[in-house]
């Protein structure tokens, strides 16, 4: 079953003839990823080759939907004009976006989101600057490695990139079911409260590892929701126990401004709804070992 | 970016928010002339991006121009809160003063959208009025698409309770700080103490903007960036766009991804407890896709720190292929020796993900006296601490 993506998504990508997109189109197909088109206005009509694997070009997104039945949309392109393509995947009602580029200015990320809104939010967005998601064994939809872990029982969502591939390679030999980074930006269309629904009511996840950082109080929530909705075990991780006050440490969200945001709160919470916390990935990891486990 | 007070004094006259004149200054006798142009009295206000100087007494009356040059003398490389102050601004005194106010603009992360703060008990007790009283502060969220109107703005004066006399100003007010907030791509307009004075007028007297870094495209901004205030390791690595925070411990860290940044300084402060209580010396994220060059790049300004005592490299390759990165090691401390620099710290690697053991075979390979691999995060992060400390 998996969460949000499985063998049937038919995938598009926006900016696929772009350098990023080129070379993970080219990945996601290695991985198996039914890719069955791309998006770019000025070249519409055209086939690109990826190995073997022809794969169209269309000039709108509804377009792409039109002749492919794509459900799942991943964005490449620029920051500048990441606004305007996640606004069209929302007027063709694409039911999920992957919103992989980072940089994006907050002004067009609230703005994209309120616009959502106000279309009955019939588009689910990932990201901004996220790696995306992936169902090992079925389908990889952004830029997490495909090779670093096999189809399991683990689901896990991640504010971080990175530590989604660490937290995947020290628990390489369990599996998972669906990993989906969100993106650590200060506004994000998909939160740890929507995965953590989704993995709960899917039949094919027995454990949650949640990674959180620094900054916001999306953590703090996320607890609160486990608290109340969540009967099955989650493990969590939250990076930046050392960060000072006031400096930003590389995601634009990732700041601690004040007593809030701060890792020890966040994990003070995370254990107070019953969340183990791991101090280091390893040491999560090892916590999710003994639960399934024992 | 967050602006100093007379940047944001500025930004706010541009768009049409009521201020007070002012000018800033480096030089104390450059306040003889602007106090002359106001008139002949000034407010010499403290140039700093913390709050409470006017308790540390950086902002001063002079009622003759002599008097704003003796203001000045004592303000300007005054300390407040670690802060040096390298500029002030001479600014028109305030009418008699009524009443204060409280209005700003903001990100409200968790609701994904903006939020408007107003508050009729404005002034230096703001944080404690919302601590203790919040029914005396009105949020009101603000959709992004449908922005401050004339409605908009007199609901926000209707919930925060504001007297009928001022509601029409304070309106006026709002819809031009929100144009304010939205033309200059803000996280954040804050007026406080927003004044009303004996002539009945409302006017900013000051205030605080901060910047959305990721908008700069789209802006000239390049005069508002505190070139003074920046460390000159942290304004070399944004020079070579790396994204690096100079920290005060004694291990450079190197890593791709802020996630597995944060976490390595995390595991190596805690590897520090057990180590002489070394901590990380630095944030640097090399980004995904790294190449040789950008991992040369971050490792000669981490070795360039002369605080640095041991370096940890540790890479998870997602897009980063671990080769890049073993490649960017060796050149770098090749580069740094051809150019008769004396490379004497320590270097611990760990690598995992795409290409690893291509990675590993070329640092096994260069066999280089100063680095040594360990291949798991943990292991790692104690074997640099325990060289910073036997270097300390």
């Amino acid at each position: 079953m998996a969460i949000w993506l499985n063998k049937d998504s038919k995938v598009i990508v926006q900016g696929m003839t772009g350098a990023t997109g080129m070379k993970h189109t080219k990945l996601m197909l290695g991985d198996g990823t039914n890719v069955v088109g791309g998006v770019n206005p000025r070249k519409a009509g055209q086939k690109v080759d990826f190995e073997g694997t022809e794969v169209p070009v269309f000039g709108t997104v509804k377009e792409a939907i039109e002749a492919t039945g794509a459900n799942v949309s991943v964005i490449f392109v620029p920051e500048k004009f990441t606004k305007d393509a996640v606004v069209e995947a929302i007027d063709a009602e694409i039911p999920l976006a992957v919103v992989i580029t980072e940089g994006i200015a907050v002004h067009d990320s609230a703005a994209f989101w309120a616009y959502a809104g106000k279309k009955g939010n019939k588009t689910r967005i990932i990201g901004p600057n996220c790696p995306g998601i992936i169902t090992p064994g079925q389908s990889n939809v952004g830029i997490i490695p495909g090779d670093i872990t096999k189809p399991g029982r683990i689901g896990l969502v991640s504010k971080s990139g990175t530590l989604t591939y660490q937290m995947m390679y020290e628990l390489r030999d369990i599996g998972f079911s669906t990993a989906v980074g969100i993106g650590g930006d200060p506004i994000i269309g998909t939160t740890h409260i929507d995965a953590l629904a989704a993995f709960e009511a899917d039949a094919d996840t027995d454990l949650i590892v949640m990674i959180g950082e620094i900054g916001g109080d999306a953590e703090e929530r996320a607890a609160d929701f486990i608290a109340k909705n969540v009967t099955k075990p989650v493990v969590g991780y939250v990076a930046g126990f050392t960060a000072p006050e006031g400096k930003t440490m590389g995601h634009a969200g990732a700041i601690v401004s004040g007593s809030s945001g701060t890792a020890q709160a966040k994990k003070e919470a995370l254990e107070a709804a019953g969340v183990k916390v791991g101090k280091t990935p390893t040491e999560t990891a090892k916590l999710a070992r003994e639960i399934l486990g024992g | 970016m967050d602006l100093f007070e007379y940047q944001a004094r500025d930004l706010f006259a541009k768009h049409d928010v009521p201020v007070l004149a002012g000018e800033v200054i480096d030089t104390p006798e450059a306040a003889r002339a602007a106090t002359e142009r106001l008139g002949g009295k000034s407010v010499v206000k403290a140039q700093v991006k913390v709050g409470g100087r006017g308790k540390a007494g950086g902002v001063k009356l002079a009622a003759t121009p002599d008097e704003a040059v003796a203001r000045a003398t004592d303000i300007l490389g005054m300390d407040i809160k670690g802060h040096t102050v390298h500029k002030v601004m001479i600014a028109e005194t305030a009418p008699e003063i009524l009443e204060e106010y409280y209005v700003s603009f903001l990100l409200d992360r968790a609701n994904r959208t903006f939020l408007s703060i107003a508050s009729v008990e404005g002034g230096m007790e703001i944080e404690e009025v919302a601590a203790t009283r919040p029914e005396a502060v009105a949020k009101i969220a603000i959709d992004a698409i449908d922005g401050v109107d004339q409605a908009k703005a007199q609901e926000i004066v209707a919930a925060a309770k504001f007297p009928a006399e001022v509601a029409d100003k304070v309106a006026g007010v709002l819809i031009t700080l929100w144009d304010t907030f939205i033309k200059s791509d803000a996280l954040l307009v804050e007026v406080n103490p927003l004044a009303k004075v004996a002539s009945g007028d409302v006017i900013a007297l000051d205030g605080k903007v901060s910047l959305d870094d990721n908008a700069e495209f789209r802006h000239d901004w390049d005069e508002l960036h505190d070139k003074a205030a920046a460390n000159p390791l942290e304004a070399a690595a944004k020079e070579k766009n790396l994204n690096y925070v100079k920290l005060d411990g004694e291990v450079g860290i190197i890593g791709n991804g802020a996630g597995l940044v944060m976490s390595t300084l995390d595991v190596v402060a805690y590897a520090g407890e057990k180590h002489g209580n070394v901590k990380p010396a630095n944030f640097l994220d090399i980004g995904g896709g790294a190449s040789a060059q950008v991992m040369a790049n971050g490792l000669e300004i981490i070795l360039g720190d002369p605080d640095v005592k041991s370096v940890f490299v540790n890479v998870f390759g997602g897009i980063t292929a671990c080769d890049e990165v073993a490649n960017g090691i060796v050149q770098a401390l090749k580069l740094l020796e051809d150019r008769g620099e004396n490379v004497t710290k320590p270097l611990v690697v760990r690598l995992d993900g795409n290409n690893a053991e291509l990675g590993r075979q070329i640092l096994t390979d260069a066999n280089h006296p100063l680095v040594q691999r360990v291949d798991t995060m943990d292991g790692a992060a104690d074997k640099a601490a325990e060289l910073a400390h036997a270097a300390k």
